[in-house]
């Protein structure tokens, strides 16, 4: 909302391509939106509607005919010109309203949580569309979302936010792969969390005592400082590795299952392992997959990589 | 219905589905649907009935009041009879005539119904009332020939004006009355004429009843409008609060609030005094505010505020803010963006507020009678005027229904040109 | 199916009146004009009649015009019994049977012994109505205003040199046509014959056009006293009453020109069809008596219809002024008076009636 000028900014300056826009009102910062419920105007057609800014900045009757074309083309609507907002689906009304903020080739895209209003089935289509007609475009797009997977699917960059602070600005694979700090591995998909003590260094790894006292395991070290310094391990569920053959790796403990979880295209299975019986492990469903059952024990292993020593 | 349907699913697979008892379900649900719909109907039957009662009917026979006309036809059965053969309106009629008129009338009196009948005729004919009570006492003692008897009674009988109106007034089904509501009449030929210039009122009445309405119905939407746009945005504590100074016109007797109108503007209330004493008019120079047209309008247009601020106020609740916020991410100013696009969507409460005042204020009776002055009047002051003074009643349900029939083209123009679905009254 | 019709839509305009209804004779129903008139006969008549009779009396107030009473006629639902009418009104109800006739030899006679119809003044007795009082339309001003000479004659009125400032009149033509005339030479006897001819309505609105946009048009009987009192007019026509009542009891200085008064009377009438018709007639028959109606002059200043009343007049009853020379008919006032003629308002009120807001509004 401050980066559109709907609020002021308190402290701080907002750059757009290297010009500070602080002191701009929101109908002179060249920003396109895109908001939650659309906000298409119920009382314009879909012409009128992408028109609309373009004569708020004087653009040529010709140009504008022309500009309209080529912005419903690129969102596929192409002879919905004449349409009210209300003959529209959801994802049509969508389209149209990314269409409007791209006609006026805007610096910049701002889209507020744009998929929220819409079903889960077509919000990952519309993640694709966007995807693709911003691959097409190329101009730059600030998405704000809540959903993870929806910021892993579209970003070139994303930037976690916790209370208004930024815990990582990273691509979608480092963010995921290589968390910084616990908030954004929490934050990131799903992951297993354990609590220890760092027992030695070795490198770019290190040695970790559980606190509950069930053992020690190796971890990467990401940002704990030496020896003595507490510490949470991440440990994403798809990574642990069900009866790994002895040796083969670093950690592997022995686990009871506790409960299985049917998901389609992988099984859900909670275990206790290391002191916790909340610990997660996604086995996929693949062709030849292990097979268990509720109450039996296994021994479930990972690499010293997949297991992430973080700061507390 | 839910349990109708669960058991259904229960039915064997192959055949339709049923019931628990076995009926078809698309029949029991039919009949669910429409017993439900009997319960709604008997739920509205009274306010039906009510408005039937107390709403149509009297409609109706206003409409048939402003077209019946029986007292004449009834009371002097031989004279209209007589008069049939009466065509050239040069001449006066034969003696006949005279003679029937001479029993109608001695009959009248005996039956006491002369009064009526005179006054229906002096309607028409200004002073035949006398004329008619006067030859109706002698009537008895009338002998023949009754042409020159009569004549000698009254220089009106050898008048053919009286005849043709005599005449004209003994069908029982008229559209006098329409014609006196546009300021015409029949002359002795029975051509629709242009009543004398002194006499024209309606027709400019209603023209200064439409001004005038379109002048408050302006006001009350510039007034609105902004009261509306506050009353809308604002927190809901403030907003409380204002409401309830827009509402508390509502709660004010009407005379009360016409009546402290007078107080504020006459030539010596307190508006003048204030400009006087600014000095922005003279001692001599203060402003005649009240008992005329200006006063009228400023009266109507406090006392029907209200009802531009409510349809107004709950279409601008409906619209998002998120609009304007749209509209100025898309390049427009302030400005721009309110009269293209915050504008256009208030306008089914526009509109309905410009018909709810527009209509109210056009049938407006009391306060333009007590704030009117002599240029302030409207249509429904000449209604009532006929209805309570003159008793001239078909006159003032030909007047109602003129002005009922303006209201309801109004309405059909307005559907046409905005559509009713889009009215929003709350 | 006609008869049906026409019951039912006054019926309908009748509908409000159907709560009020009284069936038991024990009740009477007087309707009258209110405020200050209404309690002057409530006081002369209504509380010495239950006293005597121990029936009840509701007063209900009305604006005039026979519009009530011929939705009750015309419905059957007569719930008024005795209406307080204006001649005028009086003898087109009668004429239209929508008032009983009244058997006049009934009225008591004077102390004395000289009978009703010789004790009533000329005019005052009518086939369906009784008098009870005289009242009339005068014009008055603010002495206390009122810098300068003081008008005197009706003329005076429409002199906006010689007194300058706003008029107030009714918004009707009745009375304001007279009062055009006389102020424009015509004798009050000739005012009638003159406003006959259509020369004559020429000449009164003529005279009326002089003053036209200096007056503030009143239309209820309350409104002058407020209009002198807040100084929006100079001069304004009233009825006596008002005038005297907001003088005598409100302290105000204002004064009365009897010059070219035009005078009118208000009769009991009983509307035909009346449950209560005996009470009703005794009623009137006990108000219209010597006694009570110079009592009622007690009470405000509209003079007796009884000549055997004018001597029993005492003082009113609050401010204790002497009330004799305050009555419309007192010698001094009465010389240059004008009665309302009914029969020609009953002719040509409606043609001039228009022609009067086609003026206005021009």
């Amino acid at each position: 909302m401050m980066l559109a000028g709907f609020e002021t900014v308190t402290y701080g300056t907002i750059y757009l391509g290297g010009d500070p826009i602080n002191s701009l009102p929101p109908h002179k910062r060249g920003i396109g939106m895109v908001f939650q419920n659309y906000a298409l105007f119920p009382h314009m057609t879909v012409g009128e509607n992408l028109s609309f800014p373009l004569e708020a900045r004087g653009v040529g009757k010709a140009d504008v005919q022309e500009k309209i074309g080529r912005a419903l083309e690129a969102v596929q609507l192409g002879g919905y010109e004449r349409r009210r907002p209300s003959q529209l689906s959801g994802g049509q009304q969508q389209r149209v309203a990314l269409a409007r903020a791209l006609v006026f080739e805007p610096a910049l895209v701002l889209m507020d949580e744009p998929l929220g209003a819409l079903d889960k089935q077509l919000r990952e289509h519309m993640q694709y569309e966007i995807k693709h007609i911003h691959e097409s475009l190329g101009v730059t797009v600030v998405y704000v979302t809540h959903d993870q997977s929806e910021a892993l699917t579209l970003s070139d960059r994303i930037a976690v936010l916790n209370q208004g602070v930024i815990q990582q600005i990273d691509a979608p694979t480092d963010l995921y792969e290589k968390p910084n700090n616990a908030f954004v591995a929490q934050f990131i998909g799903e992951n297993n969390r354990l609590r220890g003590r760092v027992r030695h260094m070795n490198g770019t790894s290190c040695r970790v005592e559980l606190d509950n006292g069930h053992g020690e395991m190796q971890a990467l070290a990401v940002n704990v400082s030496g020896s003595g310094t507490p510490t949470t391990l991440s440990l994403r569920p798809e990574r642990v590795v069900i009866d790994p053959a002895p040796g083969s790796l670093p950690n592997r403990f022995e686990a009871r299952v506790e409960e299985l979880t049917y998901l389609g295209d992988h099984i859900r299975t909670r275990v206790n392992v290391c002191g916790t019986d909340q610990f997660i492990v996604k086995i996929p469903n693949a062709q030849g997959h292990a097979s268990l059952k509720e109450g039996s024990t296994v021994a479930v292993g990972w690499e010293i990589d997949d297991c992430r020593a973080l700061g507390t | 219905m839910t349990d109708a349907a669960t058991t259904g699913a229960a039915a064997p697979a192959d055949g339709p589905l049923t019931t628990a008892d076995g009926r078809p379900l698309k029949s029991a649900l039919a009949r669910a649907e429409r017993i439900r719909r009997v319960k709604a109907m008997l739920l509205v039957l009274p306010l039906l009935l009510f408005i039937l009662i107390t709403f149509l009917f009297p409609i109706a026979l206003m409409l048939f009041r402003s077209v019946d006309n029986p007292i004449v036809a009834d009371n002097m059965p031989r004279t209209i009879a007589a008069l049939e053969a009466w065509d050239d309106r040069g001449e006066l009629p034969d003696e006949a005539v005279f003679a029937a008129l001479a029993a109608d009338l001695a009959e009248a009196r005996r039956n006491r119904t002369i009064g009526r009948l005179a006054t229906r005729l002096n309607y028409e004919t200004g002073g035949l009332r006398s004329t008619v009570t006067r030859t109706g006492r002698r009537a008895q003692r009338l002998k023949a020939p009754f042409k020159e008897a009569l004549i000698g009674l009254d220089e009106d009988w050898a008048n053919p004006e009286t005849w043709a109106a005599i005449k004209r007034l003994g069908k029982r089904l008229t559209g006098v009355n329409y014609l006196a509501a546009v300021d015409r009449r029949y002359d002795v030929n029975d051509n629709v004429v242009p009543q004398p210039e002194v006499r024209r009122i309606y027709v400019g009445n209603f023209i200064q009843t439409l001004w005038m309405s379109v002048i408050v119905t302006i006001a009350c939407l510039a007034l609105g409008f902004p009261v509306a746009y506050l009353l809308s945005i604002l927190p809901l504590r403030y907003s409380n609060v204002l409401m309830i100074l827009v509402l508390l016109p509502f709660w004010t007797s009407l005379l009360v609030r016409t009546t402290s109108w007078i107080v504020l503007l006459q030539t010596e209330g307190i508006i003048n005094d204030i400009l006087v004493w600014s000095g922005i008019i003279s001692e001599g120079g203060r402003i005649q505010l009240i008992f005329n047209a200006e006063g009228t309008v400023i009266a109507m247009t406090h006392i029907l505020l209200p009802f531009m601020i409510l349809p107004l106020y709950s279409v601008m609740k409906t619209i998002p803010p998120i609009y304007m916020r749209a509209a100025m991410s898309l390049g427009a100013g302030r400005h721009y963006a309110f009269w293209r696009v915050y504008a256009p969507n208030t306008l089914p409460g526009v509109g309905a507020g410009c018909l709810l005042v527009f209509i109210l204020a056009i049938g407006y009776y009391i306060t333009p009678a007590l704030v009117g002055g002599q240029d302030g009047m409207m249509i429904s002051n000449f209604i009532a005027y006929h209805m309570q003074r003159s008793l001239n009643w078909g006159l003032a349900a030909a007047l109602g229904a003129i002005l009922l029939f303006g209201v309801l083209i109004l309405y059909w123009v307005y559907s046409k040109l905005v559509g009713l679905e889009r009215l929003k009254l709350g | 199916m006609k008869r049906f019709l026409t019951a039912s839509v006054s019926a309908v305009a009748a509908l409000g009146l159907w709560a009020g209804a009284a069936a038991a004779a024990d009740k009477l129903t007087v309707v009258s004009w209110g405020g200050a008139y209404s309690m002057s006969q409530v006081k002369a008549y209504h509380e010495p009649y239950e006293a005597k009779k121990g029936i009840k009396i509701l007063s209900e107030n009305y604006n005039g015009g026979l519009a009530e009473i011929k939705a009750q006629v015309e419905a059957g639902k007569v719930t008024w019994d005795v209406v307080d009418l204006e001649l005028s009104d009086a003898v087109r109800g009668c004429d239209e049977g929508l008032l009983e006739e009244l058997d006049l030899s009934q009225l008591p006679p004077a102390p004395d012994g000289t009978p009703a119809k010789e004790d009533f003044i000329a005019g005052t007795l009518h086939d369906c109505g009784v008098a009870t009082i005289l009242w009339s339309t005068i014009y008055a001003y603010d002495a206390g205003r009122m810098t300068g000479g003081k008008p005197r004659t009706i003329a005076d009125f429409f002199d906006t040199k010689k007194f300058p400032g706003k008029r107030g009149m009714r918004k009707t033509p009745k009375v304001n046509l007279e009062f055009a005339l006389m102020a424009d030479g015509v004798p009050p006897g000739k005012v009638y014959e003159v406003l006959s001819t259509p020369k004559g309505v020429d000449r009164a609105f003529a005279k009326l056009d002089t003053i036209k946009g200096n007056v503030v048009w009143w239309e209820t009987g309350s409104q002058p006293p407020q209009l002198l009192a807040d100084g929006e007019v100079a001069l304004t026509t009233a009825y006596n009453g008002r005038i005297f009542d907001a003088a005598a009891t409100e302290g105000k200085s204002f004064e009365i020109v009897w010059d070219g008064q035009v005078w009118d009377i208000d009769l009991w009438a009983i509307p035909k069809g009346s449950p209560n018709k005996d009470a009703a007639v005794e009623f009137i028959k006990f108000s219209t008596d010597t006694r009570r109606l110079a009592d009622q002059a007690r009470f405000i200043s509209y003079g007796p219809a009884r000549r055997s009343s004018v001597a029993l007049i005492g003082k009113h009853f609050e401010a204790g002024i002497p009330m004799g020379p305050h009555m419309p008919t007192a010698p001094g006032n009465f010389k240059n008076a004008l009665q309302n003629n009914f029969e020609f308002w009953a002719d040509y009120q409606d043609e001039l009636n228009e022609r009067f807001n086609a003026w206005l509004a021009n």
